[in-house]
């Protein structure tokens, strides 16, 4: 039995747009921006309520960045809204430069990251991003994993003085985290203890970690459960006192493997407490065209990919 | 030598036009002494806009005595035509941001005057990086509305270069800041003709320059960089067109290496730094107004 349950799914991207009004209403500098997709990014309640501190700036996501900068001069907390795609590889660049360089206070926050955005296939299908944004100094990079962790990292990173890259996406997933937990950026949650695998997740492959927990158990295999919704910065001390504990580990995202959470936790672990590690994500390949479930198991990102990765990560351990 | 004294911070409402010429001077004298001594930089386009950027900060603009990153209450100036660099250190050295003797660090190690200019080490004047190309306006744009959310009705000036507007970034901030009535914004371009594979012409054309930013809903106006009168009278009538529903551009022709006749009209200046021999050369033309750091 898995200890935790859900009775009800929903979308991160709405989590955020929740987030996002009471930010807006805590708040009056947290100002909304969105390149031509305020229904998918659920933005709209914001816009309705809040009209003068939106700005609606089209098809011109290097301009939004740009934007966002200047807005962020005089004190203002610009939140930037379009898909992960357009939120990162397209404006590199002007994130690079009058953002991150230029330490201003944008929030980036971007929807219908990784495969599970199904349909529309490998062009709108970014699983590059936590690496690109990873890399930029000054950077944070959150990837929250239902809806009310995206909202609670949405107030969150509100009082958090500094550029923050918040990847979340399209598809309903389970709600189990609790709706008052406090968001604490950088600080791993720690979902289930165990003693012979750490299973380290990210964004959607949290709840598939808690179901693989499950099986795992009913194979006599005890494994923790850490939930690293910030990926930078990287919990380091979690990460190392669990695997002292456990000996071994297994990431778990909806990512490219290079640059994406695994390899962080590979640097920290080879740096501190190497240990046999296993990479659930997808591996070195574009998306395609699909239903959200069959791109999860095609790609291997699922609970049986990750019971798979852990009874290997555990083998590899003698 | 004539000595002068600059105000710090805060405009001369009455200096006068010679006073701004001998200000100016000084200003192509540090910026060609900066880049012969870091053996690197842009000369050019920073010789053709010293005019201009003095005007800017001794007559136009209206700013606070400190430099706070928020701007509130003051008149802001954005860059966004980075590498001209030199010329905007000297001219916030001279208006009081910071001592001028710090201009002699320019793109050395562990200094804040930076090849390109950066938040990054803390110089005061400067509020977003710039330098890779078609970013400024944007910024510059973003800026100018929250001026307006705040109810402050100081301006935002930016800079560019007539080879960055090929970025097409530029355009996107351009339809955006006319369709958003983003009409406390001044922004200017350096029209030089020139960039750095040669004449703008050559390069890549941008056709009729006015025409284009009127289609895009932009009131414009046109001046001679080069000349101090023209250039004051052009910018305070810009001020006088703010708050009519449209951005202003103003199309300001300049020379590229302006003040020094070697280094006059030709694109071989834009990224070059002078020998010792040009140096002196160059020196020879200026007059030293305000002392050389």
């Amino acid at each position: 039995m898995t200890k935790f349950s859900y009775t009800e799914k929903k979308d991160t991207r709405s989590g955020f747009g929740a987030g996002l009004l009471e930010a807006g209403r805590k708040n009056n500098k947290v100002v909304g921006l969105c390149a031509d997709l305020i229904g998918s990014l659920k933005m709209g309640d914001f816009q309705h309520e809040f009209p003068e501190r939106f700005f609606q700036v089209g098809i011109a996501e290097a301009n939004m960045m740009g934007l966002a900068a200047g807005m962020a001069i005089d004190g203002h907390i610009p939140y930037t809204g379009t898909f992960a795609n357009f939120s990162t590889g397209r404006v590199y660049d002007q994130i690079r430069q009058s953002i991150a360089y230029s330490g201003k206070n944008v929030k980036i926050c971007a929807s219908h990251a990784g495969l599970t955005l199904g349909e529309d296939g490998a062009t709108h299908q970014i699983l590059e991003d936590i690496g690109m944004m990873k890399m930029l100094p000054h950077m944070t990079v959150i990837n929250p994993c239902d809806y009310n962790q995206t909202k609670a990292a949405t107030l969150a990173i509100a009082d958090y003085q500094g550029p923050v890259y918040l990847r979340f996406g399209r598809p309903k997933v389970p709600i189990f985290t609790p709706k008052d937990q406090k968001f604490i950026i950088g600080k791993a949650l720690h979902l289930v203890e165990g003693k012979d695998v750490s299973i380290f997740a990210t964004g959607h492959l949290v709840w598939e970690a808690i179901e693989a927990e499950a099986i795992l158990a009913s194979k006599g295999i005890s494994a923790e459960i850490i939930n690293i919704h910030t990926i930078k910065p990287l919990d380091e001390e979690a990460i190392i006192k669990s695997v002292i504990k456990t000996g071994c580990a297994v990431s778990a995202e909806e990512h490219q493997i290079a640059g994406g959470l695994g390899e962080s936790i590979a640097q920290t672990l080879v740096r501190n407490n190497p240990v046999p590690q296993e990479f659930v994500a997808v591996n070195d390949s574009f998306g395609e065209s699909g239903t959200p479930a069959d791109l999860m198991k095609k790609y291997g990102l699922t609970a049986e990919h990750i019971v798979d990765a852990a009874l290997k990560a555990i083998e590899r351990k003698s | 030598m004539t000595m002068i004294e600059t105000s710090t911070q805060g405009k001369t409402e009455d200096i006068s036009i010679p006073k701004l010429e001998k200000i100016a001077s000084q200003v192509r004298r540090d910026i060609l002494r900066m880049v012969h001594g870091a053996k690197s930089g842009h000369p050019g386009g920073s010789l053709g806009c010293a005019d201009f950027m003095t005007a800017l900060y001794f007559k136009i603009m209206d700013q606070s005595k400190d430099f706070k990153m928020e701007g509130k209450g003051e008149d802001m100036f954005f860059l966004s035509n980075g590498h001209i660099s030199p010329l905007w250190y000297s001219v916030l050295a001279h208006a009081g941001y910071f001592d001028v003797s710090e201009l002699s660090s320019f793109r050395k190690i562990n200094s804040r005057l930076q090849g390109h200019p950066a938040t990054e080490e803390g110089l005061p004047g400067i509020r977003v990086a710039s330098g890779s190309l078609g970013q400024g306006l944007s910024v510059a744009v973003g800026a100018a509305q929250m001026k307006k959310l705040n109810q402050d009705d100081h301006k935002v000036f930016v800079l560019m270069g007539d080879g960055e507007i090929q970025e097409g970034q530029v355009w996107e901030a351009a339809i955006y800041a006319a369709h958003h009535k983003v009409d406390n914004l001044i922004a200017s371009i350096d029209y030089n003709g020139q960039q750095i594979d040669g004449p703008v012409e050559e390069v890549m054309s941008l056709a009729d320059l006015k025409a284009k930013w009127e289609a895009f809903g932009w009131i414009v106006i046109e001046s001679n960089g080069n000349d101090m009168n023209d250039i004051v009278e052009k910018l305070e009538h810009a001020k006088s067109l703010t708050g009519q529903g449209k951005p202003i551009m103003n199309l300001m022709r300049t020379e590229m290496g302006y003040g020094v006749d070697f280094m006059c009209g030709t694109h071989k200046w834009h990224g070059a730094a002078p020998s010792d021999e040009q140096l002196e050369a160059a020196l020879s033309q200026l007059e030293e107004t305000l002392g050389d750091y």
